[in-house]
């Protein structure tokens, strides 16, 4: 009897190692290193779900196309509208398409890119997950013997790591060509000037600097939303603070990577 | 309510066998020293109030969740041992439905049944998983909602669903999750009926997470009163309900009175 007492007040004398915050916030880490390393052992491991990654790369790819498009034209348009007068104080505006290549696509292509798929494909995919784990639909799998983490995380992680450095330089040619109607408005520069001008700053570092953080940042959406959307918990109330926390944590994490990709390609630039 | 004829339970067989199961949540100490058996055909009606921990320990069953401490044997296997391709082996052999159902929001009512066989197996043609999805709906007298959404779906229908995406895996064990909670009197006999059908046409042995005494009377052919985390009594109804424990006459009294 004694025995079974002390069985039952063991987990009531729970300590903790630093403090109940601290101690949350180090497994919440260990927790999210856990979910991300899992992805690269179930990657390779069968059945692969083609068709769920088609399905999902067609549902961030293609219905983020009109914001993409309309936003990525803004950008440029509203970009280039900014850099006129600075550089005609210095006669400069002949640098114009060469600031606007080097902006847009060392720079504000794959940025603005994820900033909006974070905010539209992350909450999606937060609140998506979220409404199956309060529903108990993610068990549901469990006990079917189906694998919930490579059906519905490696299948959406693979989908925007493909999809979001596609709409990146999609993105950043339809900045461009806002950037060129705004000069061409002003100047009759042709298309071929434009780029070419656009272009002779740029280097195959730029451009490839720029699909590796669009594909880091497509794999941090990806990753963010699955993984607050898998933890979700206290029913709808639930639901809408994953979707909440998958777009706060992604830009967060958007935004240091963007420094440390950028920082990398500096050093790499100067050996 | 449907009679049916006695089911033949093998006691030479113990399909479920638990002792000394502990769980916590935290602080929480849900599970406090669970000793359980469940023969081969039988249904047996887990009855307790909410909160007490029923849903925790079937849980368990399936290894949804693991235990603190204590031996589960499933089919002669040890669950909380097994690598996650036994567990799914296992998994094969226990059908599990879910209180509010779980039906999966983005599929219709064939593509939920048919998930489970596509995934798991390899090969199988086109027509065998119709057939087999055919035979189910069948099962719970639901075929005419076979391009429904989940959605479009009552409360019974969706528990009826639910169990039907269990048994298309022809499961040893039926594991009910409160099956008539949140249904109306008439729709809860339904599902009443239908878990002792499976229980004939299927030959599982299952056991029934309750807090409705009616269901648990006419599906059980034994109750495990559930009170704090620990079962207080199980037997026959008759044997349970005949009593000298307030807390189990209390419970009784309040379903009578509901």
């Amino acid at each position: 009897m004694q025995q079974i007492e002390s069985k039952m007040t063991k987990s009531s004398a729970k300590k903790y190692v630093f403090s109940k915050w601290i101690d949350d916030y180090l497994l919440g880490v260990s927790s999210a290193f856990r979910f991300t390393t899992q992805f690269f052992k179930e990657i390779v491991k069968k059945p692969f779900h083609f068709r769920e990654v088609i399905h999902h790369c067609y549902e961030v790819g293609i219905k983020s196309l009109s914001l993409i498009t309309l936003t990525g034209f803004i950008v440029g348009v509203v970009f280039t509208k900014q850099s006129r007068p600075s550089l005609e104080d210095f006669g400069a505006t002949s640098w114009l398409p060469s600031l606007i290549g080097i902006a847009i696509i060392k720079a504000m292509g794959p940025l603005v890119t994820a900033l909006i798929a974070a905010g539209k494909v992350g909450s999606g995919i937060g609140a998506e997950l979220g409404s199956m784990k309060v529903t108990e639909q993610i068990e549901a799998m469990e006990v079917s013997a189906i694998n919930p983490y490579k059906y519905l995380v490696v299948t959406r992680v693979l989908a925007t790591t493909i999809s979001i450095p596609i709409l990146a330089l999609y993105c950043t040619f339809v900045g461009m060509y806002g950037s060129y109607l705004n000069v061409h408005a002003a100047e009759t520069t042709s298309l071929f000037t434009f780029y070419q001008n656009a272009f002779s700053s740029i280097t195959f570092l730029d451009i490839f600097t720029s699909v590796i953080k669009s594909t880091v940042y497509g794999f941090t959406i990806g990753m963010v939303g699955t993984y607050k959307g898998f933890h979700a918990e206290n029913g709808t109330r639930g639901v809408g603070i994953a979707a909440n926390k998958a777009v706060v944590l992604a830009i967060f994490l958007i935004f240091i990577e963007e420094l440390i990709i950028v920082q990398v390609a500096n050093w790499i630039r100067f050996f | 309510m449907n009679d049916f004829k006695p089911h033949i339970i093998n006691k030479e067989r113990k399909v479920i066998s638990i002792s000394g199961l502990y769980k916590s949540f935290g602080e929480f100490d849900v599970l406090k020293g669970i000793d359980f058996s469940l023969f081969e055909g039988e249904n047996v009606a887990v009855l307790g109030k909410s909160g007490t921990g029923k849903s925790v320990f079937i849980k368990i069953i399936v290894g949804l969740l693991k235990p603190d401490e204590g031996e589960i044997m499933v089919l002669d296997k040890q669950v909380d041992k097994l690598n996650q391709k036994e567990l799914d082996e296992l998994r094969l052999r226990i059908g599990f439905s879910f209180q509010h159902s779980a039906l999966y929001d983005s599929m219709n009512i064939y593509q939920n049944l048919a998930f489970p066989l596509k995934m798991n197996k390899k090969g199988i043609k086109k027509a065998e998983i119709d057939a087999a999805v055919e035979d189910v709906l069948d099962a719970v007298g639901l075929i005419d909602k076979i391009k429904q959404m989940p959605s479009d779906l009552s409360g019974g229908q969706r528990k009826r669903i639910g169990i039907a995406r269990t048994l298309i895996l022809n499961p040893e064990i039926m594991l009910y999750d409160e099956p008539t909670s949140g249904l109306d009197p008439i729709t809860s006999e339904e599902i009443i009926d239908l878990i002792n059908e499976v229980q004939q046409k299927y030959n599982t042995s299952s056991i029934i997470i309750t807090h409705d005494l009616t269901c648990a009377k006419n599906t059980g052919n034994r109750i495990a009163m559930m009170f704090d985390g620990k079962f207080r009594k199980i037997g026959e109804f008759d044997e349970v309900f005949d009593t000298d424990d307030e807390e189990i006459k209390g419970f009784f009294n309040y379903n009578f009175i509901q």
